[in-house]
């Protein structure tokens, strides 16, 4: 079935690995992949905040790598293993990175909680032991509007230490 | 909660009627009546419904407040305050904000109002409870049990969560009686010390549901056809193109168009299709904005106007030595909510219920109601949690275009917002024009001050400052764009204004800013915040030296007094660096430290960007700056040393300190780009493509 929005798939179907889950994606592959991961699989811990992939509220990890799900089709993440908040941890625990945000209180109304919980994850990963400086230019594409920005800083450096990494602060 | 839940709205069926027991089960309902406005202890004090709890005898407790949280922390700070008056656990207490069905009726979270009006309600409720608790416990046959060991129902030390096993099989109403006695702050246990929320891990692992994340069975998204300019009205509309697509409902009624289809995307796509003619008048540009201001006042909305006028300050003006006469301006912003609006309604046995994040769901209710020509009771508004406000969510008008579609379509609808939507189709913290005229004696106090505020409002308007002869006024004004609450309203323009003319005549007569405002104040509170703020920024130490200098300002508002002080470097291009903002911050009795301070953190970056670079830009009627590329936000690269200072006022009314904290970050910020450059900034944002300009602009 053809119609606006939807484009003839190619031979081979999309495949993507969600949080370790097999998909198959049955059609509309150019739709985005945040509204793919929130609309069919109902994975709404990934947030649409702009569209424009400036504020980071669709963090997600692809292959490792941290990208903007909503700046991403389905088909961009064909054959590729993505990770979103929900996935971070087997059920019932917490990451080192989502244990430092709720002992601290990192956050206010929450919504930027998951992304700024994807953004730090794959920072700790790249660099486990960032100084302050790293830690604000690798999160730099993340917005908070509640601008709890302090807080979430030393949430990440408390990370880094649970992890077995981080700096001795002056 | 999954019991059944009443068919109206409880704060119009009367009490007798309520079935309180029908939704929580056995257990005492205790309940705290509405209150008329009247004068309380922080000044006057708006209407309130109430509120009310449960305690089951699991020792669950529910408490129910018409406030909402947008994450200012009003759930947690209530959870602690019911906690202590039940002297029992916080994580045993269930706050449920903002169902109007269940909820005490509510004017809208806003004006810092929930620590004033909702908690003195529902710490009466829990002391109501706890008394009736006691005198149940007492009756035979009297088995209480706490998990310490045993003590009674006065038990105060080591308790962990108490249980009430002897209110199996009963249901108990009390009420709360007009001065029932509640905790001393000074004896608090729980609240006023620190505590972790447990819905950290909710929001942590992504569980935490915001309105835009809700889904029901056979859920549609709708799209709405939006003005190109403000005030356009849709004439014509050619939908001929959704005809044959059948996954497309359209809904064209006069003056009002929009679709629902499978997805979010689809439906805007849908919308692109659509041809429409509107008409509207002619707007005024972004250059002339100041003048139209000027010349257009308002003759609706009386409630925002204030003034104070005594003495002759015209002719103490003329005869004084030193004097300052200027205009001051703040640009119209916007809030940027991380969660756009999105509102889900859905139609059932002739009731609507629509779950938006509103900050006022009880007006919403009325409203959406009004336009449906429905009656109020039978639309229920559940606000959810909800991705920040900032005083831009207000009213019903998402959840309104939610409601007409799902009702046309005959199936569950939810509206979300684009950003670009949320940019042009919400409101904008006002514009604000301020003409100063000020004076000082020889002796260097205020001799005069005249103050006039066009369009923004009457918020912290007022002086503190000793003055004999003052003329202070607002006007209201028509605006050319959509504009409301935001914030702290018009208290940052004001303190802004007034705190940079107060720095201007301190310069002039070459006195310390400190000194010299601590010699024209009276209130001990303002004082002490200017004390302390310059006590912890080591301000008398401080060496300003070309290029570095720091500034301070203050102000009182809705119960509390706040004080910034800035220290900022500024190279030869322009490029300013703020190395420290230091904020003392007092508001009467601490609820909830950590949520407190996580406020006045937020509040002083959020300032900064108001401060520094936020500004919409516009064409007659239409926003040019409607995305995060085009309109600058706060970021982390932006944020200085935030230092926070709270005073604890047990002895005082808790006040709220949502708002307060962030006004006196930009005149901080102003009088500190002159400390170090000698430049007099009288206009926000403060940074012009990037720079402080290198001149006192005229």
């Amino acid at each position: 079935m053809t119609g606006p929005g939807s484009t003839a798939a190619g031979p081979r179907e999309l495949r993507l690995r969600v949080n370790g889950v097999e998909h198959v994606v049955p059609r509309l592959p150019e739709r985005t992949l945040l509204d793919y991961l929130r609309l069919e699989l109902g994975l709404t811990g990934t947030k649409y905040g702009c569209g424009e992939g400036r504020c980071g509220a669709c963090s997600v990890l692809v292959d490792g790598e941290l990208a903007r799900a909503c700046q991403l089709t389905a088909r961009d993440a064909d054959g590729r293993d993505v990770k979103t908040v929900e996935g971070l941890a087997p059920p019932g625990s917490l990451t080192p990175v989502q244990e430092a945000f709720a002992e601290l209180g990192a956050f206010q109304c929450g919504f930027c909680t998951p992304g700024m919980v994807v953004a730090a994850t794959a920072l700790l990963d790249r660099n486990p032991s960032p100084s302050r400086e790293e830690i604000v230019r690798g999160m730099d594409g993340n917005i908070c509007r509640c601008c709890g920005y302090p807080r979430i800083l030393r949430a990440i450096e408390r990370a880094a230490a649970l992890r077995g990494g981080g700096r001795e602060r002056k | 909660m999954n019991a059944s839940r009443p068919g109206a709205p409880w704060h119009s069926t009367p009490p007798p009627s309520r079935d309180y027991f029908a939704l929580l089960g056995d257990g005492v309902v205790a309940i705290a009546p509405p209150r008329r406005p009247g004068e309380g202890g922080n000044g006057w004090s708006p209407p309130t419904g109430g509120g009310w709890l449960h305690v089951a005898p699991s020792g669950r407790v529910t408490a129910f407040t018409g406030k909402v949280d947008v994450g200012q922390g009003t759930r947690e700070a209530l959870c602690l305050l019911v906690a202590e008056e039940l002297d029992t656990l916080p994580d045993r207490v269930t706050v449920v904000v903002g169902d109007t069905d269940v909820c005490p009726w509510d004017m809208g979270t806003f004006g810092s109002r929930s620590m004033p009006d909702a908690a003195p309600a529902l710490r009466a409720a829990a002391a109501a409870a706890g008394a009736c608790l006691a005198e149940l416990a007492r009756e035979p046959p009297a088995q209480m049990r706490n998990e310490d060991g045993g003590r009674g129902p006065g038990a105060v030390e080591g308790s962990a969560g108490r249980t009430f096993p002897f209110l199996v099989g009963r249901r108990v109403l009390t009420t709360a009686a007009p001065e029932q006695r509640l905790s001393e702050p000074r004896r608090w246990k729980r609240a006023g010390r620190p505590f972790v929320a447990p819905s950290g891990r909710e929001v942590v692992t992504g569980a935490r549901r915001y309105g835009s994340d809700l889904f029901v069975p056979n859920l549609g998204y709708g799209a709405v056809l939006r003005p190109p300019r403000y005030g356009d009205r849709l004439v014509d509309v050619d939908a001929s193109q959704l005809r044959s697509q059948a996954e497309i409902h359209v809904v064209s009624e006069p003056g009002f168009f929009g679709v629902v289809a499978p997805s979010p995307a689809r439906a805007r796509s849908a919308l692109l299709e659509v041809r429409a003619v509107w008409e509207g008048a002619s707007q005024p540009a972004e250059s002339d904005v100041e003048s139209y201001l000027r010349g257009h006042p308002a003759t609706e909305d009386a409630w925002d106007v204030d003034q104070q006028a005594s003495g002759d300050p015209t002719s103490a003006y003329d005869a004084a030595r030193i004097r300052v006469e200027a205009t001051y301006r703040t640009a119209f912003i916007a809030h940027v909510p991380l969660e756009c609006r999105s509102a889900l309604a859905e139609w059932s046995g002739g009731r609507l219920t629509v779950w938006v994040g509103t900050q006022t769901p009880f007006r919403a209710a009325e409203f959406v109601a009004g336009k449906l020509g429905m009656p109020p009771s039978d639309v229920r508004i559940v606000c959810p949690p909800t991705g920040s406000g900032f005083g831009g969510k207000h009213g019903g008008a998402v959840a309104l275009d939610a409601a007409r579609l799902a009702r046309s379509a005959g199936r569950p609808v939810r509206v979300d917002f684009s950003r670009e939507e949320e940019f042009r189709y919400g409101y904008l913290r006002p514009m604000a024009v301020i003409d100063v005229r000020a004076s000082l004696d020889d002796d260097g106090a205020l001799s005069s001050w005249t103050f006039r505020n066009f369009n923004a409002g009457a918020a912290a308007l007022a002086t503190p400052y000793r003055v004999a002869n003052v003329r202070v006024d607002n006007v209201l004004c028509r605006s050319p764009l959509p504009q409301g609450s935001y914030r702290a309203l018009a208290a940052t323009a004001n303190t802004f204004a007034r705190e940079v003319a107060m720095d201007e005549l301190a310069t002039l007569r070459g006195e310390d800013p400190v000194v010299f405002r601590r010699r024209q104040l009276e209130d001990p509170r303002l004082r002490a915040v200017l004390e302390r703020a310059a006590e912890l920024s080591g301000w008398a130490e401080f060496r300003a030296a070309p290029g570095r200098g720091h500034g301070i300002a203050l102000s009182r508002e809705k119960g509390g007094r706040v004080a910034t002080v800035a220290e900022v470097r500024v190279d030869a291009a322009g490029s300013l660096t703020v190395d420290r903002l230091l904020t003392a911050f007092e508001a009467g009795a601490i609820v909830h430290p950590e949520g407190l301070a996580s406020q006045v953190e937020g509040a002083t970056i959020m300032g900064l960007g108001g401060a520094l670079f936020e500004s919409v830009h516009f064409d007659p009627g239409r926003l040019a700056t409607a995305s995060l590329a085009s309109y600058r936000v706060p970021r982390f690269s932006d944020v200085p040393k935030v230092e926070v200072a709270l005073i604890d006022r047990p002895d005082l009314p808790s006040a709220g300190g949502g708002e307060t904290p962030l006004i006196a970050v930009a005149p901080a910020l102003a009088n500190a780009v002159h400390s170090a450059v000698g430049v007099r900034l009288r206009s926000l944002p403060l940074l012009v493509d990037g720079r402080i300009p290198r001149t006192s602009p005229g």
